[in-house]
């Protein structure tokens, strides 16, 4: 799983106060077009939601690639962690029977 | 010298592992120290030199000759600004910070591209900088989209399409100064034979001389040496000249059959050098308009962060 930003740096940009040069990082998720969910498109500072939004819209949207953005907190987002990542994942990893290639079916049975 | 950690020999081999089999190094991996600061410095230089490259183009802006060009100028050099902040978000994610970043820029501890120590003399420079220029970071940036730190490699890709732009504007402009009165095409030969030269430095020092290229090659940052690109690069501009009815300033530029590629004349390093020690035509200028720029920007800075701290308080 890739986390869009390590949790370490984020959480210190973002958990003091705004200071001059010291704004919070926020992550920008950017919804192309309708039907489609938002995708992380990448991060930025600013000092307050609303500007971050503007900021988002000025580097990620310049040539009309959202109909919709979303920015978030980086120090809000919650990230498993690399280290565990084999142990965490594992117990997926001995269910094959979860995909539909798993099963054999005779041939001629069709719409299965 | 410190004793390595047997924790540290597992995370190495993972690490080793990874680049090997081209997948992506992420934030958070284990990664050694000298591929972090490797990355640092390169994606930083990388980030300065799309901001100090605002400059020399900018000066353009309010003499453009027609609203369209300078519309599609202005939305060039807005461009470059994304590129440098894509850049910096990527280099914030090895542990850097914005702050230490400019901060590093500002007193030289940090390079951009010597190639924006040049002066724009022309509004034909404008044409054989976005051709020229941007051409060469093209070449130079398309592998870096398959590097193996991911954040490095996304942000190379929107820069890698915005870019193509910039190259096409470039062009355009070029091709319809050559193609006018015959000043026009005087002074769009002009900015070529200034350009080419630094632009073909772009690539850094021939493979031999290059500090840093083996290490990056077997960490597969780098995918392709500096004399490759740069022979690339010679290759796709000679047959775009010819088509843009103006001439390339060597006149050792010949075909050469044998090895399918263009030889070309020596490249004069002493020059390269100079301007790298910051002995060229604009460094001083540049820096201190950053700084300026900077410094003057504060009040916005601070008016944005005391808005936030109100705003923040009156809803809470």
């Amino acid at each position: 799983m890739t986390t869009p930003r390590p949790a370490e740096t984020a959480a210190t940009a973002a958990a003091a106060a705004p200071r001059p040069g010291d704004w919070p990082l926020w992550e920008v998720f950017v919804r192309s077009r309708r039907g489609l969910s938002h995708t992380h498109a990448g991060s930025l500072h600013a000092p307050d939601a609303e500007m971050a939004l503007r900021n988002a819209r000025d580097l990620y949207t310049r040539r009309s690639e959202g109909v919709s953005l979303w920015v978030v907190p980086s120090a809000q987002i919650t990230a498993s962690s690399p280290d565990e990542k084999d142990a965490f994942f594992e117990p997926a990893g001995d269910k094959p029977y979860r995909h539909p290639t798993f099963y054999e079916i005779p041939d001629g049975v069709h719409h299965l | 010298m410190t004793t390595i950690a047997p924790e540290d020999t597992a995370r190495e081999a993972v690490f080793d592992a990874t680049v090997a089999a081209d997948e992506r190094i992420e934030p958070r991996d284990w990664m050694p120290d000298a591929y972090r600061s490797t990355l640092v410095r390169q994606i930083a230089q990388h980030a300065h030199s799309e901001i100090i490259g605002m400059q020399p183009e900018a000066n353009w802006i309010t003499r453009a000759p027609s609203l369209r060009r300078k519309a599609i100028l202005m939305a060039k050099v807005q461009d470059e600004a994304g590129h440098g902040l894509y850049l910096y978000s990527a280099a914030e994610t090895l542990g850097t910070s914005r702050d230490e970043l400019l901060d590093k820029l500002h007193s030289g501890r940090q390079k951009y591209s010597s190639i924006f120590n040049y002066p724009t003399l022309t509004w034909a420079d404008v044409g054989a900088i976005g051709w020229l220029v941007d051409g060469a970071a093209i070449t130079n940036q398309v592998p870096l989209c398959r590097c193996s730190y991911g954040p490095y490699a996304r942000a190379m890709v929107r820069v890698c399409k915005e870019e193509s732009f910039h190259q096409r504007q470039g062009y355009e402009l070029l091709l319809a100064l050559s193609r006018g009165t015959e000043a026009q095409h005087a002074m769009a030969q002009d900015a070529v034979n200034r350009w080419w030269w630094p632009s073909l430095m772009m690539f850094g020092p021939p493979d031999d001389e290059s500090s840093h290229s083996a290490q990056s090659m077997a960490w597969k940052i780098k995918r392709h040496s500096n004399d490759e690109l740069r022979q690339r690069f010679v290759d796709i501009c000679v047959p775009q000249a010819e088509a843009l009815g103006l001439s390339l300033p060597d006149p050792d530029l010949t075909w050469n059959d044998e090895r399918g590629h263009w030889d070309f004349g020596p490249i004069d390093w002493t020059e390269f050098r100079e301007v790298l020690k910051g002995n060229g035509p604009c460094n001083a200028q540049r820096i201190n308009r950053r700084r300026q720029a900077h410094e003057e920007g504060a009040w916005v800075r601070e008016a944005a962060a005391a808005h936030a701290a109100k705003h923040g308080k009156a809803t809470r």
